[in-house]
């Protein structure tokens, strides 16, 4: 689960991380009374008004403006909220149709007074699936593209890798603010920042943090500008306050209704539905949709009880998407007989009455003879498979009628 | 010879008792899996299934010989159940679980490495040794008895696989379903590696999904070390970049662990690839005959 930048910070600022603090605001008179508030604490009349999206490369889409004065914040936060902020990461990039911008933050400038003697590095913290450890990625190109950084200048992107069963080490701290080429204070304050970021990460069960810029100030002081922060799904059980900073305007609404079903679904381009039991056989099937001559529209795993209602609420959720023209429904029974899930199938369609598009469903497994029978003498317009591959051809069939 | 389980193994159930565990162990014995007991904390001297209930895994080790365990225990004690099976001693260690924290898991996978224990999972179907052993949820009808192992990061696509190559006439040896998360115990290279030095096995099925670069380790081991045919299968040719399908480990990252990236790489390695999963089977088929 991803958040906000303003709930990144809320969450660093927890665990005593220095960061470019600021106030959230959602339209322009909060933006001003968040503006006197900052300055009021900071004695700095300049601020950064940012928009608060899921996605990186905000400033490139306009969504990132500095105002010198309350004015400046008036149409900076006027212009923002409510805004399609198009950046790279935004669906389809610049030439997609953005994101809707519900809030700003109001932050300070912390590159005051001298903005010439500030440095940017960059910071990241993420569990790296190779070496099965997590990992501390810096660099002193920050505020900018780390992968770029990485293709163009190797030498300049280091990383330190943390012994799960240790923790990050003293050792390690130093190695980092010497390789930033940080001395007296500055290097101190780099450990400390170092050692209270490290700590935030485990223990809010983070996936991904990211600090770009990380800002080392004229007066040595090392803080947070930026927070990137994904948290562990599989963690959330522990951590009921970030659960709670869930953003659902941030997700497809259909995902939302999905979840609450407990159906695993993702929201795809294409004209073919599927339900699927288990996630690879979905991946798969959304594959065999591809071959057949369609494109997926989703992907959904129903899990292991495909029952009645189950596959009804599947039926809802895939059929809230207009491009659909076809549903394949591919289950493997094992354990759980295609009979009883062809029953459920049977029923979930003779619940919603009509389905407006031809169904193909492939059930193989325990009794697939039966369930096959079963959906042939229901009368339903549902064409039925046992074969993977007889499916796949009734999808370019369905598809050319 | 067999893989890592077989009519000789001393499995245990880590949280026999619990509804999972207790549907799944019926399911194992049915199959002739043997079973020897199983283990639930505060329930230790009782009976379930008609097998003794220890308090933990050293007991079980010490009174049942135990020396492959088979959790079921929920996603918040999973790790810590793990780390337990290698204290106290079990050689394999198969882990059911879904949905364990990944911090959890980089610690448990880190305090196992001292011990001489082979983690398989979690987040996966399990292993089976065809008329031998089912240490899984996999249904065991499919796999009936032959001479091929399937590697497999997917529950039910396993079963496909497997159902495909017995249709073809051919059978299976061991199938080994190494999970869909992150961070797990026996990679892809470490399962074919087993997989062609078994000589109960003639060929071998590998079926791995987007996210990370366990096949293409896999399949540079195969180009370099290989012996037996094998055919690969990589499910998400059609998933978009970013986005988490199902599996917590099924996300692509970059530009190398795309399905297209894996499955160019397997080709290069010698690796026949199927690009539609209906293949599998006849694939197999053909690669034998070469």
């Amino acid at each position: 689960m991803n958040l906000h930048e303003y709930q990144g910070k809320e969450l660093l600022k927890k665990y005593g991380v220095a960061i470019q603090d600021g106030i959230v605001a959602t339209n322009v008179e909060e933006a001003v009374a968040a503006y006197n508030a900052v300055k009021e604490r900071t004695g700095v009349p300049v601020v950064v008004v940012k928009a608060q999206i899921h996605a990186g490369g905000r400033g490139k889409g306009g969504g990132v403006k500095v105002a010198k004065n309350e004015a400046d914040v008036r149409t900076y936060a006027g212009s923002i909220i409510g805004m399609m902020l198009k950046t790279p990461q935004t669906p389809g990039g610049m030439e997609g149709p953005g994101k809707l911008v519900r809030k700003v933050l109001i932050a300070e400038d912390s590159y005051a007074p001298d903005f010439d003697a500030c440095k940017e590095y960059y910071v990241s913290i993420l569990t790296d699936r190779e070496s099965k450890k997590n990992v501390i990625i810096y660099s002193t190109k920050g505020g900018m593209d780390i992968e770029k950084v990485a293709e163009e200048t190797p030498e300049l992107v280091h990383k330190e890798y943390i012994d799960p069963l240790v923790g990050l080490t003293p050792f390690q701290c130093r190695e980092i603010a010497f390789n930033l080429g940080l001395s007296g204070k500055a290097n101190k304050e780099m450990v400390a920042f170092m050692v209270k970021l490290y700590t935030a990460f485990v223990e809010s069960d983070a996936s991904l943090f990211e600090i770009n810029p990380c800002l080392h100030t004229a007066d040595d002081r090392i803080l947070a500008v930026d927070s990137k922060v994904s948290i562990d799904d599989n963690a959330l059980y522990r951590h009921p306050d970030l659960e709670a900073m869930r953003d659902i305007y941030e997700e497809d609404e259909t995902e939302v209704e999905a979840r609450e079903f407990d159906l695993n679904y993702v929201k795809l381009d294409g004209n073919v539905g599927c339900m699927v039991n288990g996630a690879g056989l979905a991946m798969a099937t959304m594959d065999i949709i591809k071959l057949s001559g369609g494109e997926p529209a989703n992907f959904l795993d129903v899990g292991g009880t495909a029952d009645a209602a189950r596959v009804e609420n599947a039926f809802k959720i895939i059929l809230k998407d207009e491009n659909v023209k076809a549903i394949l429904i591919n289950i493997f029974g094992g354990i759980v007989r295609c009979d009883r899930v062809a029953q459920g199938v049977i029923d979930a369609y003779k619940n919603m009455g009509t389905v407006r598009v031809p169904i193909i469903v492939r059930l193989q497994g325990t009794n697939a003879d039966i369930a096959k029978k079963m959906i042939d003498e229901s009368g339903l317009q549902v064409h039925s498979a046992i074969a993977l591959q007889e499916a796949a051809d009734l999808v370019t069939k369905v598809l050319a009628a | 010879m067999s893989v890592l389980v077989n009519k000789n193994s001393k499995i245990i159930v880590q949280g026999f008792t619990g509804k999972e565990g207790t549907f799944h162990a019926e399911q194992m014995i049915a199959y002739g899996t043997p079973v020897v007991g199983g283990v639930t904390p505060g329930k230790g001297g009782t009976l379930h299934l008609d097998r003794p209930v220890f308090n933990t895994v050293k007991e079980a080790v010490k009174k049942a010989g135990a020396d492959t365990s088979i959790i079921f225990v929920p996603p918040p004690f999973a790790a810590d159940a793990i780390m337990e099976a290698a204290e106290a001693g079990i050689k394999v260690i198969v882990c059911i679980t879904e949905g364990i924290p990944i911090q959890d898991m980089i610690k448990a996978k880190a305090y196992i490495s001292q011990f001489p224990c082979t983690l398989i999972g979690p987040n996966c179907p399990g292993v089976i040794t065809s008329d031998e052993a089912k240490v899984g949820i996999m249904p065991g009808f499919v796999f009936k008895k032959g001479r091929i192992g399937i590697i497999s990061k997917s529950g039910t696509l396993t079963y496909e696989a497997a159902d495909q190559v017995v249709k073809a006439g051919l059978g299976i040896s061991t199938a080994i379903g190494i999970g869909g998360d992150p961070i797990i115990g026996t990679t892809t290279k470490d399962a074919v590696q087993l997989l062609m030095a078994d000589d109960e096995t003639d060929g071998i099925v590998m079926i791995g999904e987007i996210g990370g670069n366990l096949e293409a380790e896999a399949a540079k081991w195969i180009k370099a070390n290989g012996t037996k045919p094998v055919v690969g299968f990589i499910a998400g040719q059609t998933a978009p970049k970013g986005r988490k399908m199902g599996h917590a480990g099924a996300i692509i990252g970059g530009a190398d662990d795309t399905a297209e990236a894996k499955m160019r790489i397997m080709a290069e390695c010698g690796i026949n690839v199927v690009h539609s999963p209906a293949h599998i089977g006849k694939t197999m088929l053909e690669a034998l005959k070469k």
